[in-house]
C-alpha cells in the first residue's frame, strides 16, 4: 500500500539539498501553524468573543481532555502503531473510580484505583500489539467494543455522580485565567516534546516508525518501548477521564463516545505521518487549539454540534491528505 | 480428511452453534423452541446483508468502519422519500437508499485508492461524515412509524414460503449472491488476490484501483439495503440512533465467520454461520438471565478472540508453507 512512492534513487541522489527556509516552511506544524492563525483571524472577524483570550480559555477545557490522550497517541502513531480505544478507555476506567467511590471507597482511593484500571487496561491493549502481534489498528477497534462494552455492564445506563465539592469542577478553577487542565495539557506537551526530542528514548521512538526492523538490529528494544506506550495511553486516558468526570460532575458509560475521531484528528492534523516515522508533538499542541477555536467557532455561529460532525470528518481527511502530500515531496 | 475437514473453520462454527444451542437449551429448554428460531432470522437479515459487503472489504485488506453511517444515511433518505413524497411506489424510496449507499461507498473508496490512504482511519472520518450529513438532510428530526410503507413494514412480517419472512429470503438471496460472485467471477477472484498480495496482484495485471473502489461501493449498496431493512424491522428511522455501532456487530461477525483481517481469506459460508453464531448468543443471553449491557462486551470479546485464533492459523500455515518448501 505505501510503496508507491518509492523514489527514483539517482534522481533523488542528484538532487541538491533544499534551502533551510523551505525546509522549515514545507513542514506540515507550518501548515498548522498557518490554519491555526487564520483561524483566529476568522473567527476574531466572526464575532468578539474571539479577541477575548478569556472566552477562548473557558471553552477550551472541553478539548483539553482529548488533547492530553492526543499528545501519548502522537508518539504512538510515530511509533507506527496506532490505539484507536482510548476514548473507550476513560470512559471504562471512570466507571470503575465512580463504581468503587459509590460502593464508599474514599474518593482518593478510586481515583487510584481509576488510572490503576487505565494502566491495566493499555497494559492489556500491549499485550496484543506486542506479545500476540496483533495489528493495532484492528485490535484497538476490539477493545474499543469491548471496554465500551465492560463500561456499560459497570454502570448500566445510569449516571453516577454524587462526588465531593473538591472533585468536581476541575475546569473552572484558574490560575490568574487559566484553566487547570490548560496548564496540564500545556506542561504534558512540553514534558512529551522534550521527551520525544532530546532523549534517546524519544529517538528510539522515532527509530522504530521509520524501520522497526532496523530498529531492533540497532539494539533499540522496540517491544519494551512499544508495551510502555500502549500503557502511557492507558493512563493518560484515565487521566482524561477522571478530567471529564470532574467537568462534568457524573460519569457515564458512554463518556467521551467518538472522541478516538478527536483524538486521531488532532494528530492527523498537527502533521504526524500515519505510517509512523514522522511528526510531533508541537503539531499535536498547534491542532488542538485549532480544534479548540474551530468548534468554538461553530457554537458561536450557531452551527449545531450534529453538523459539526461533517466538519470533523472533512477536517480528518484533508489533514491525513495533506500531510501525505507534504512526506511524499520532503521524501528524501 | 477428517482432520482437514475439522481444521475449516466453518466445521468449527457449527460445532459452536451447536453448544450454545445445547447448553443454553439444557440450562432453559423454552430456548429450544420455534419461537427462538424465529427471533434469530429476524435478528440476523441486518447484519448479514451488510457483513457480505464488509466481507468484500476485508477479503480486500481494507475496512470500512462507516457503514453504519451509511446505513442511517440509506434509511433516513428512504424515511423521508416516504415521508415527504408518498405518492411515489415504494420502490423509489428503496432504490434511492441502495443508490446512496453506493455513492456513499464509492466516496470512501475513492479516497482511500486516489491517495494511498489506509482505509480504516478514512472510514473513522467518514463515519463522522456521513453520520453528521444525517443530520443534516433530516433536520435531526425522526421519521416515525406511520410514515413507513405498509407493504415495507410487512416484508418483515408475511412470508411466501415456509414462513420464513421475506427480509430473511431477501438477506440469504443476497448471501447466495455473494457466493456466487466471490467464486465463480473474474472480479470475484480478483478481490481474493488483490488481499492475498496487494504487491503482486497488479504484476498479474488485475486492476487494483477499479476493483477496490467496485468493493466499496458494494459495501456502501449493502449497507444501503440494510438501511431499508432497518426500516422495515423497526418501523421508523431516527438520525442518532439509527445504525449507531453497528459496524462493530457486522465486523465482528465478519472476522468470527473466519474472514482474514489480512485479506485474501474467507468464505461466505463462514460468515454466514458468524452471522448465526452471534444472532444466537444475542437471543440466548436475556434467556439466560444476563443484562443486554453485556452485548457489546461481548462482541468487542469475539473479535479480539477471532484475530489471535486468525493469527494462530497463519503462522501455523506459514510453518507448514516453510516446511514443504524447504525454503525461508
Amino acid at each position: 500500500m505505501t510503496d508507491a512512492s518509492l523514489p527514483a534513487p539517482g534522481v533523488q541522489n542528484a538532487a541538491p539539498a533544499r534551502p533551510r527556509w523551505q525546509v522549515l516552511l514545507v513542514r506540515p506544524e507550518t501548515g498548522t501553524l498557518l490554519l491555526l492563525v487564520g483561524a483566529i483571524i476568522v473567527a476574531a472577524n466572526l464575532s468578539p468573543f474571539f479577541s477575548d483570550l478569556r472566552f477562548i480559555l473557558e471553552s477550551s477545557t472541553y478539548y483539553m481532555e482529548f488533547g492530553l490522550v492526543a499528545l501519548v497517541l502522537t508518539l504512538v502513531i510515530i511509533s507506527g502503531e496506532i490505539d484507536l480505544s482510548p476514548a473507550a478507555m476513560m470512559a471504562l476506567s471512570a466507571c470503575v473510580f465512580a463504581s468503587l467511590f459509590q460502593a464508599g471507597l474514599p474518593i482518593g482511593l478510586a481515583m487510584v484505583a481509576g488510572v490503576a484500571t487505565g494502566a491495566a487496561l493499555g497494559a492489556f491493549n500491549g499485550f496484543l500489539v506486542v506479545v500476540l502481534q496483533l495489528p493495532s489498528i484492528i485490535a484497538t477497534i476490539g477493545t474499543l467494543t469491548l471496554f465500551r462494552g465492560l463500561s456499560q455492564v459497570l454502570a448500566g445506563d445510569r449516571s453516577i455522580s454524587g462526588f465531593p465539592a473538591w472533585f468536581m469542577g476541575i475546569d473552572w478553577r484558574t490560575v490568574g485565567i487559566v484553566p487547570y487542565p490548560v496548564i496540564g495539557f500545556t506542561l504534558a506537551a512540553l514534558a512529551l516534546a522534550v521527551l520525544l526530542g532530546m532523549t534517546v528514548w524519544g529517538r528510539q521512538i522515532y527509530q522504530i516508525g521509520v524501520s522497526e526492523i532496523a530498529a531492533r538490529h540497532a539494539g533499540v528494544r522496540v517491544r519494551r518501548i512499544k508495551f510502555g506506550l500502549f500503557v502511557a495511553m492507558g493512563v493518560t486516558s484515565a487521566l482524561a477521564g477522571l478530567l471529564t468526570a470532574s467537568r462534568l460532575a457524573s460519569v457515564r458509560y458512554d463518556m467521551a463516545t467518538g472522541g478516538e475521531l478527536q483524538m486521531v484528528l488532532m494528530v492527523m492534523l498537527g502533521g504526524t505521518y500515519i505510517f509512523g516515522g514522522r511528526g510531533g508533538v508541537l503539531g499535536t499542541f498547534l491542532a488542538a487549539w485549532l480544534l479548540v477555536i474551530i468548534a468554538t467557532g461553530m457554537n458561536v455561529a450557531n452551527i449545531v454540534v450534529t453538523s459539526q460532525l461533517v466538519v470533523m470528518g472533512l477536517l480528518l481527511i484533508g489533514s491525513i491528505i495533506a500531510t501525505n502530500a507534504i512526506y511524499a515531496r520532503t521524501q528524501r | 480428511m477428517i482432520g482437514a475437514l475439522l481444521a475449516r473453520r466453518e466445521v468449527g462454527l457449527i460445532v459452536m452453534i451447536a453448544l450454545v444451542a445445547l447448553v443454553v437449551g439444557l440450562i432453559e429448554p423454552r430456548f429450544l423452541t420455534a419461537e427462538t428460531l424465529r427471533i434469530v432470522t429476524l435478528a440476523i437479515p441486518l447484519i448479514l446483508v451488510a457483513a457480505m459487503g464488509q466481507m468484500m472489504v476485508i477479503l480486500a485488506r481494507h475496512v470500512d468502519l462507516s457503514i453504519g453511517a451509511i446505513l442511517g444515511f440509506a434509511a433516513i433518505v428512504a424515511g423521508m422519500i416516504f415521508r415527504d413524497m408518498p405518492q411515489l411506489p415504494t420502490i423509489v424510496g428503496v432504490l434511492a437508499a441502495i443508490a446512496c449507499g453506493a455513492v456513499l461507498g464509492l466516496a470512501n473508496g475513492l479516497v482511500v485508492t486516489t491517495f494511498n490512504l489506509p482505509s480504516i482511519i478514512v472510514t473513522l472520518g467518514t463515519l463522522s461524515l456521513y453520520r453528521g450529513l444525517v443530520f443534516l438532510v433530516s433536520g435531526s428530526k425522526q421519521v416515525d412509524p406511520q410514515f413507513i410503507p405498509r407493504g415495507l413494514i410487512s416484508m418483515s412480517q408475511t412470508s411466501p414460503i415456509f414462513g420464513i419472512p421475506w427480509i430473511v429470503l431477501i438477506a440469504f438471496a443476497i448471501a447466495l449472491a455473494t457466493w456466487a460472485f466471490l467464486g465463480y467471477t473474474r472480479t470475484g477472484r480478483q478481490i481474493y488476490a488483490i488481499g492475498s498480495n496487494p504487491v503482486a496482484a497488479p504484476l498479474r495485471s488485475i486492476r487494483v484501483t477499479p476493483v477496490t473502489l467496485f468493493v466499496f461501493t458494494l459495501s456502501g449498496a449493502l449497507a444501503g439495503v440494510a438501511g431499508v431493512m432497518y426500516a422495515a424491522r423497526f418501523g421508523y428511522v431516527n438520525p442518532g440512533i439509527t445504525g449507531v455501532g453497528f459496524e462493530f456487530i457486522v465486523i465482528a461477525a465478519v472476522v468470527v465467520g473466519g474472514v482474514s483481517i489480512n485479506g485474501g481469506v474467507g468464505s461466505v459460508l463462514g460468515v454466514t454461520l458468524g452471522v448465526i453464531f452471534l444472532g444466537m448468543v444475542n437471543v440466548a443471553l436475556p434467556i439466560l438471565g444476563v443484562s443486554a449491557f453485556w452485548q457489546s462486551a461481548i462482541y468487542g470479546a469475539v473479535i479480539l478472540l477471532a484475530l489471535v485464533v486468525d493469527r494462530t492459523v497463519r503462522i501455523r500455515g506459514a510453518a507448514a508453507l516453510t516446511l514443504s518448501r524447504g525454503t525461508a
